[in-house]
């Protein structure tokens, strides 16, 4: 990295920059945040997905009919070495059975379903209370084991990112707390009613990967936010974290995104943030942080909004994983008459949900219903006229309308070549489009397919090189056994040798003869 | 003849004895043992090594193609994508899949009934991946990751004890499909939802 680049990362949040494109957006969240935060009751049943994070299933490690305690493990990821899913109550395990989860496919997958006792008995907590003399590698271990991903919606293993980014040298942790998608409010509660939380989980995390200094991005709509942080950092007298306010402009939550905004820096392609020395965390998740070291309870809960003109009372709603969506919906009143489609997640990222049966999830950071008038009618598709506004409002700086052509046109790898893995499918192109061409979903079909292709191509790179040795083995027993075979016919044509051999058989018989006489 | 046309000429034909002997030097030096153009074929068949297009692996159908002696489609495994992958390589036209060789079918695995596997061996030695374990007399099991479903092992097979399953994706491994195109006067999708509560 250039020397200039190094000052500029370390200078994170001293200065505010922008990125390329994005878009303003109603805000939609002030409906959500008139309500404190309350907790969901036990519900009958929990019904907890082994999907939990980016990546395959987890392996249930409890059986039907066995008894857990809140807090006991009940998923292992093995391929992690870690990352565990846990019991939101103490109950029976009803069944591990495969159910409907909340995922864009809307297919069903193995969950573990229990039965609470009504008791919610913690299994025995182990907390690290004096976590500042701790080891950073037991506090990493301590993520780890807790079951803690990113709660930002991307939900990737924090226990992973952090191991990973320690291989670099990291100075700043960025906590992202600017949730720029209209409707979700859950990280401005979060920071709104348990600031201490969150710059507890600060000063853990930086512990943790060995950073100096943290930056707190929030946005500059939420007033009351930089207040309760500020008085939260004054109390914990630590005067490395600054909050920084940055401009509502959608996506600047994202992580590459909102890492420009503060160092004016990009993160390279196929890189990640510790490339520039930085780690970026939702606020949420150091809350989780917090929790899972200081008071050693994994992650079982997570703030949800409950919002959209569908819902009578939005607010926010802290739920345990596993809790049925129609519960919360429940507790905020119920659907409007006018309700129409149910969303996981904001308007420009989230997925429709088949039912609202399907459970949280650690993702789930917005229940949104909306009405029959918030749905953009679906218009009739137009052809492409280039006009060029997908490409000005890209936030990755990628030209949408080529990258369309080229997935409709099936090719790949000059998709690949064009940045399609940049692509954050923030939406923004979509809202803009003339035509109403439909490109998150061509973008989020073409990244499929070019994962898929990856993964083929290296099936059959493995299957190559298995086809490969196990030819050469086959060529090589072939030999040997040849070899053995002309040795041993050689030691019979020489003739000095055949004759020793014959004498001493003729002897043999001799002996034999003269023993029977 | 004049002396400059005579320079010309002879200037002329030491350059151009100079580059050949360079360009000679050259092809010696970078001379490549294989033929670019198989490897580049080679890449693009699914490499379960088959045998269904009637070579005895994908290598020596990845020549034949080459030499012009086999057509693009002959691999049922690699089906439309790899004809069409392979018509741009070589730039010809695209074609069906030769139904001779087969028809293109979903991913599967070998799954061996372990209770009916008399451990005879025959499997392992028909596997062109070494993706079966056992030994003689003993039971065989399939290494699931590393099956290609070619089918190979089900002829061999004395008490029919091989299946072929259809492999489903994990969720995990989910991946969005095709978008449909909106069309004039299509109604809106909407999803099911319970209607709105007694409040």
């Amino acid at each position: 990295m250039h020397i200039d680049h190094v000052e500029q990362a370390r200078n994170a949040g001293e200065q505010v920059h922008h990125f390329h494109g994005g878009l303003h957006l109603r805000h939609n969240k002030k409906i959500s945040c008139a309500t404190p935060l309350e907790r969901t009751p036990l519900p009958g049943l929990l019904i907890v997905p082994l999907l939990q994070q980016y990546g395959p299933e987890a392996e249930a490690t409890v059986k039907t009919g066995q008894k857990v305690l809140k807090g006991d493990e009940i998923g292992c990821f093995a391929h992690l070495g870690g990352g565990h899913i846990h019991a939101p109550s103490s109950g029976i395990v009803q069944a591990v059975a495969r159910r409907p989860i909340s995922h864009p496919s809307g297919a069903d997958g193995w969950c573990v379903v229990i039965e609470p006792d009504g008791l919610d008995q913690w299994k025995r907590l182990e907390p690290l209370t004096n976590w500042t003399d701790a080891d950073p590698a037991l506090l990493r271990q301590k993520i780890r084991n807790s079951g803690i991903v990113g709660l930002g919606g991307a939900v990737f293993p924090t226990a992973f990112k952090t191991d990973e980014a320690i291989k670099q040298e990291i100075h700043t942790l960025i906590l992202n707390g600017s949730e720029c998608e209209p409707y979700i409010s859950c990280d401005e509660m979060l920071m709104r009613e348990e600031p201490d939380s969150v710059i507890l989980g600060a000063r853990i995390l930086q512990q943790a990967i060995g950073a100096t200094r943290t930056v707190i991005a929030i946005e500059d709509q939420m007033g009351v936010v930089n207040l309760a942080l500020k008085q939260a950092v004054e109390s914990a007298g630590d005067d490395n974290i600054k909050i920084v306010k940055i401009t509502t402009i959608y996506p600047e939550g994202g992580e590459k995104q909102l890492i420009q905004v503060l160092t004016g820096l990009e993160v390279p392609t196929g890189g990640r943030p510790a490339d520039l020395g930085m780690l970026c965390q939702n606020v949420a998740t150091a809350t989780a942080v917090a929790q899972a070291v200081v008071e050693g309870k994994p992650l079982i809960e997570r703030i949800v909004t409950i919002t959209g003109n569908g819902i009578r009372k939005p607010r926010n709603l802290v739920a345990r994983i596993g809790t049925p969506i129609s519960d919360l919906v429940e507790q905020c009143g119920g659907y409007t008459n006018d309700v129409a489609r149910l969303v996981l997640g904001g308007p420009m990222m989230g997925y429709t949900l088949n039912s609202d049966a399907n459970p949280v999830i650690k993702a789930a950071n917005c229940i949104l219903a909306l009405t029959e008038s918030d749905i953009r009618p679906s218009q009739v598709e137009m052809p492409c006229i280039r006009c060029g506004e997908c490409a000005r409002v890209c936030p990755a700086v990628l030209l949408p309308q080529q990258l369309d052509w080229l997935i409709r046109n099936q090719q790949w790898d000059d998709a690949a070549d064009s940045g399609l893995a940049d692509c954050i499918e923030c939406g923004c192109c979509d809202v803009v489009c003339p035509s109403h061409i439909p490109l998150v979903e061509w973008f989020r079909f073409g990244k499929s397919e070019l994962r898929t292709l990856a993964v083929e191509r290296k099936q059959a790179e493995t299957a190559k090189h298995r086809y490969e040795a196990r030819d050469a083995r086959l060529l090589r027993i072939k030999q040997e056994r040849r070899q053995r075979l002309e040795e041993k016919k050689r030691a019979i044509k020489d003739d000095a040798q055949r004759q020793k051999k014959l004498t001493e058989a003729i002897s043999r018989v001799r002996a034999r003869q003269d023993r029977n006489e | 003849m004049r002396a400059d046309v005579l320079a010309a000429i002879l200037s002329i034909t030491f350059l151009g004895g100079l580059f050949g002997l360079g360009l000679g030097w050259a092809a010696r030096k970078f001379h490549v043992e294989s033929d670019p153009v198989v490897d580049q074929i080679e890449a693009i068949l699914p490499q379960t090594q088959c045998g269904q297009c009637n070579y005895p692996g994908c290598r020596p159908y990845a020549e034949a193609i080459a030499s012009g002696e086999a057509g693009i489609n002959q691999c049922p495994p690699g089906g439309e994508t790899a004809i069409k992958a392979l018509a741009d390589l070589l730039g010809i036209e695209s074609m069906p899949l030769n139904p001779e060789n087969g028809e293109e079918k979903p991913k599967a695995v070998a799954v061996i009934d372990e209770l009916a596997c008399i451990g005879c061996t025959l499997c392992i030695q028909a596997c062109p991946v070494d993706a079966i374990l056992g030994a003689s007399k003993q039971m065989h099991t399939i290494i699931e990751s590393e099956c290609t479903g070619c089918d190979l092992c089900l002829a061999p097979c004395p008490v029919d004890c091989i299946d072929m399953v259809v492999r489903h994706p994990d969720v995990g491994a989910w991946g969005w499909s095709k978008p449909r195109p909106v069309v004039a006067g299509a109604a809106l999708v909407l999803n099911e939802i319970p209607p709105a509560g007694p409040h």
